[in-house]
């Protein structure tokens, strides 16, 4: 008898009894398992289901920027990032106090812009008080960066005197709390930064940035005499973070001084870098590691130089990329979007069109709204 | 993820150490397993007990479902929360939606587009995987009818979409390419799980913001038999904090050895009205845990952002940062041949060697050892200073290989070209700011010069 005669005839069968049979074996192995009515019928019972709660052992310092005239400075308001107890949006766990950030880029000299920037800054792109009010007035900024690039020696050389002035330009221009950025020459910018930091006296500025590229203690130093926050810049290097972090920590910078930024690498171009490490840096911080403790900056305008971004179009023969008015903000937005759902805090951007649609998002993500049925997807056409 | 150690992995090796799998020793072994660098089919001695106890073991945290024969899409599989615990395995699957409504033009337009879709990017292809079939009509026959049409024009995977179970019916009947059925609900889940089964199909449970019900769902579908289920918790394009705080929890609970939402998880960008807003709903998805997108916007400003990130997401974190330093050729360079260089920060070094590839040029390029960083980091980081330069120009013993004493640096060094000029003694030219520019700056610019 061959066997799926057997097996069809057992299919309906409970019990077997085996009568005179012998097993000639050393060994036996007995699979047995539940077929026809044995097996448990198919039912739908009520589950419930369990949010998986963690615990976390740490919490992000809030750290405040901009001072209002009671407390010495001439901000109209003050912002406030970091404080979170989970990371962003988790919303079963906790709420996280504040949303993000973002900081409009304003340059003190002409520089070259993808044209879907362009378009927005055409008027104002010598006049960096014009520009940060713009930003501001027409566009929602939070805050503003002045990037005092002029003062590379590599480009105008523009002495200190005169860079500072520029800041006192767009303190007055505008009532927001400002950033002051240097141009990145490490020779030049722990004077400029100095020199700024001394003029924005009271007004809680950010200096960007103290980095291991520089004499970064010049940098904090000042920060800390006039009362402002610094930024602590590495590029791509959670250990460097780490140890850059320590350095300002012995130094006397408090925590609720302080944020971090570990560089950010455009979308197409190591952008999961960046994500990772911000990523690893807010798990770390929220598990207790008071190294990275710390709200996350990202110059998020740095996207604009994927190719992507800025051209026109492919410069593959018969490729094309699309729309690139389009094409262009998405590739900030998402960006920024990216580096948001990884823990940073404080997006320094340009586009006002990507600025919209990242703020559309981490409104949706930090509001309740109401819930249309998600089944409409495919009972309401395309 | 699964507290998992090598040497829980040993104990039910056969402790030989034969090397068969190529590896020296069972532990070594037993590594490469969690690493998921071999599988357990490399040792040729796994067998009965130890074998299942393996199985059962080295399974993922996300169970992988599979669907279409012809072009299969794997979805899930993953064993970590965030990449860098490890990495992802199955990239975001994405489906672009058509329905049995549209013009047969529309229709199969967007089914070519998904057939022929075909991004180089960094030396890779990107594609899309999935065509995804909407029952708008809500009638059998007309579904019956599209599917067919659908799959006459690819051998993309499918996804049928109905919340009527005789329209997934019809559908199979004329076309069974093992699509993925969606979907099986509180209300349909039996009808729905007998037509997987009966035709071997993976199936998606959904519920309308409910995990509580979603979880019921996939347990009945369980309770049938079946395994190969995949979950959507609902895409709120107007909420998409309801949509966020599903995913996080849902592959949570999957990390927490979950034995029944343990599934890959599906959302439809698709349902946000306005093609901008899609891309930021897709982009939180693909960076929170998504296994398969629903797509809808077939235009590249929308598609290449999407395919981009994924492409970022979904590398190996593993996968080193740097390339090796040094003087590279490429095609066959003479010595009048162009010098370019660039830094050994992987994405910038393979960027630039894809420009070059592609248009077909003969020239040498120099790798500068910045330690892993583009050329801008690098240049403002004094990675890359004028004297780092010139001592990799030295070590390249360039003299020996070239008859001139012309470099092409990149246009992010601009800075560094001046100085370089002085201290080298060779004629230091500042090439395009994006290695895209490569060909005409050499077609122009270097044969001009020359």
């Amino acid at each position: 008898m061959d066997i799926d005669r057997l097996i069809r005839m057992l299919e309906d069968t409970d019990e077997i009894e085996l009568e005179n049979v012998d097993i000639f074996a050393e060994e036996l192995e007995l699979l047995m398992s539940p077929i026809g009515k044995a097996m448990k019928p198919a039912e739908y019972r009520e589950l419930q289901y369990e949010p998986p709660l963690e615990e976390y052992r740490g919490e992000i310092p809030v750290v405040k920027f901009g001072h209002t005239k009671s407390e010495g400075g001439t901000r109209s308001h003050s912002l406030y990032v970091g404080g979170e107890k989970t990371m962003p949006f988790y919303r079963f766990e906790h709420e996280n106090p504040y949303k993000p950030v973002v900081a409009f880029d304003v340059f003190d000299m002409k520089i070259g812009l993808a044209k879907p920037v362009k378009v927005h800054y055409k008027e104002v792109l010598e006049d960096p008080a014009a520009w940060a009010k713009l930003s501001v007035d027409k566009f929602g900024a939070d805050m503003v960066t002045i990037h005092l690039i002029s003062t590379d020696p590599l480009l105008k050389d523009t002495p200190v005197s005169d860079a500072v002035k520029t800041v006192e330009e767009v303190l007055q221009a505008v009532k927001v709390p400002i950033i002051i950025g240097g141009s990145g020459n490490p020779g030049k910018d722990p004077e400029v930064l100095e020199k700024a930091a001394e003029v924005a006296e009271g007004e809680r500025v950010m200096l960007n940035s103290a980095s291991m590229n520089l004499d970064y203690k010049r940098v904090a130093q000042a920060a800390m005499d006039y009362g402002h926050v610094v930024l602590s810049w590495t590029q791509l290097d959670i250990n460097d973070q780490k140890t850059l972090n320590r350095h300002l920590f012995d130094m006397g910078v408090q925590p609720e001084n302080m944020l971090i930024d570990p560089t950010t690498a455009a979308l197409g171009y190591g952008l999961e870098y960046s994500f990772s490490m911000m990523e690893r840096m807010r798990l770390a911080g929220l598990k207790g590691d008071t190294d990275l403790q710390c709200p996350i900056a990202s110059g998020t305008t740095n996207a604009w130089g994927a190719r992507e971004a800025w051209m026109k179009e492919s410069p593959i023969e018969g490729e094309t990329w699309g729309d690139r008015m389009k094409r262009g903000p998405l590739w900030e937005a998402v960006s920024a979007f990216t580096l948001c759902l990884a823990g940073c805090d404080l997006f320094m951007m340009m586009c006002p069109t990507s600025v919209q649609l990242f703020r559309e998002m981490t409104t949706q993500l930090t509001e309740d709204h109401e819930v249309n049925s998600a089944a409409d997807w495919l009972t309401g056409g395309a | 993820m699964k507290k998992l150690g090598p040497l829980d992995i040993y104990k039910q090796l056969p402790k030989t150490n034969c090397g068969e799998c190529g590896e020296k020793t069972c532990m070594a072994f037993a590594s490469q397993l969690i690493e998921r660098a071999l599988t357990l089919k490399d040792c040729p001695y796994l067998k009965g007990k130890n074998m299942e106890a393996l199985v059962k073991l080295t399974a993922p945290a996300v169970r992988q479902v599979i669907f279409g024969k012809k072009s299969p899409v794997k979805i899930g599989g993953e064993d970590v929360m965030y990449r860098h615990e490890l990495t992802y395995f199955n990239e975001t699957a994405i489906s672009i939606e058509v329905t049995d409504q549209m013009s047969e033009e529309d229709l199969l337009e967007r089914v070519h587009y998904v057939t022929n879709f075909d991004h180089e990017r960094i030396g890779q292809h990107l594609t899309l995987q999935s065509v995804a079939i909407k029952n708008t009509s809500q009638h059998p026959d007309i579904f019956a009818e599209c599917v067919k049409k659908v799959a006459e024009n690819t051998d993309k995977a499918l996804i049928y979409c109905s919340f009527i179970p005789e329209s997934l019916q019809a559908a199979l009947e004329v076309c069974n390419d093992q699509p993925l059925l969606y979907a099986a609900t509180k209300e349909t889940w039996e009808k729905v799980g007998n037509i997987a089964k009966e035709y071997s199909c993976p199936v998606v449970a959904f519920s309308d913001n409910n995990l509580s019900e979603l979880k019921s769902v996939a347990a009945a579908l369980q309770s049938m038999g079946l395994t190969d289920i995949a979950v959507d918790p609902g895409t709120y394009p107007e909420n998409l904090s309801v949509t966020l705080n599903s995913l996080v929890q849902l592959r949570r609970t999957s990390m927490n050895e979950d034995e029944i939402l343990n599934c890959p998880i599906i959302g439809i960008p698709a349902a946000a009205s306005d093609p901008m807003d899609e891309v930021m709903a897709a982009s939180m998805m693909i960076n929170r845990f998504i296994d398969l997108i629903i797509f809808h916007t077939i235009d590249m400003y929308a598609v290449l952002p999407i395919i981009t990130l994924r492409q970022n997401i979904y590398t190996d974190p593993r996968r080193p940062v740097s390339v090796e330093a040094g003087l590279r050729p490429f095609g066959e360079p003479k010595p009048d041949s162009p010098l370019l260089a660039t830094t050994n920060f992987a994405l910038t070094y393979y960027t630039v060697a894809s420009d070059i590839e592609s248009a077909g040029l003969d020239a040498y390029l120099l790798v500068f050892d910045t330690e892993g960083l583009g050329v801008e980091a690098a240049v403002a980081g004094g990675q890359l200073d004028a004297y780092k330069a010139k001592e990799a120009m030295e070590e390249a013993k360039l003299t020996e290989t070239l008859s001139h004493k012309k470099i092409v640096i990149p246009g992010m060094a601009a800075r560094i070209s001046g100085e370089l000029e002085q201290i080298s003694g060779w004629e230091v030219m500042v090439g395009p700011k994006d290695s895209s520019g490569i060909p005409e700056f050499i077609e122009k610019r270097w044969k001009e010069s020359a």
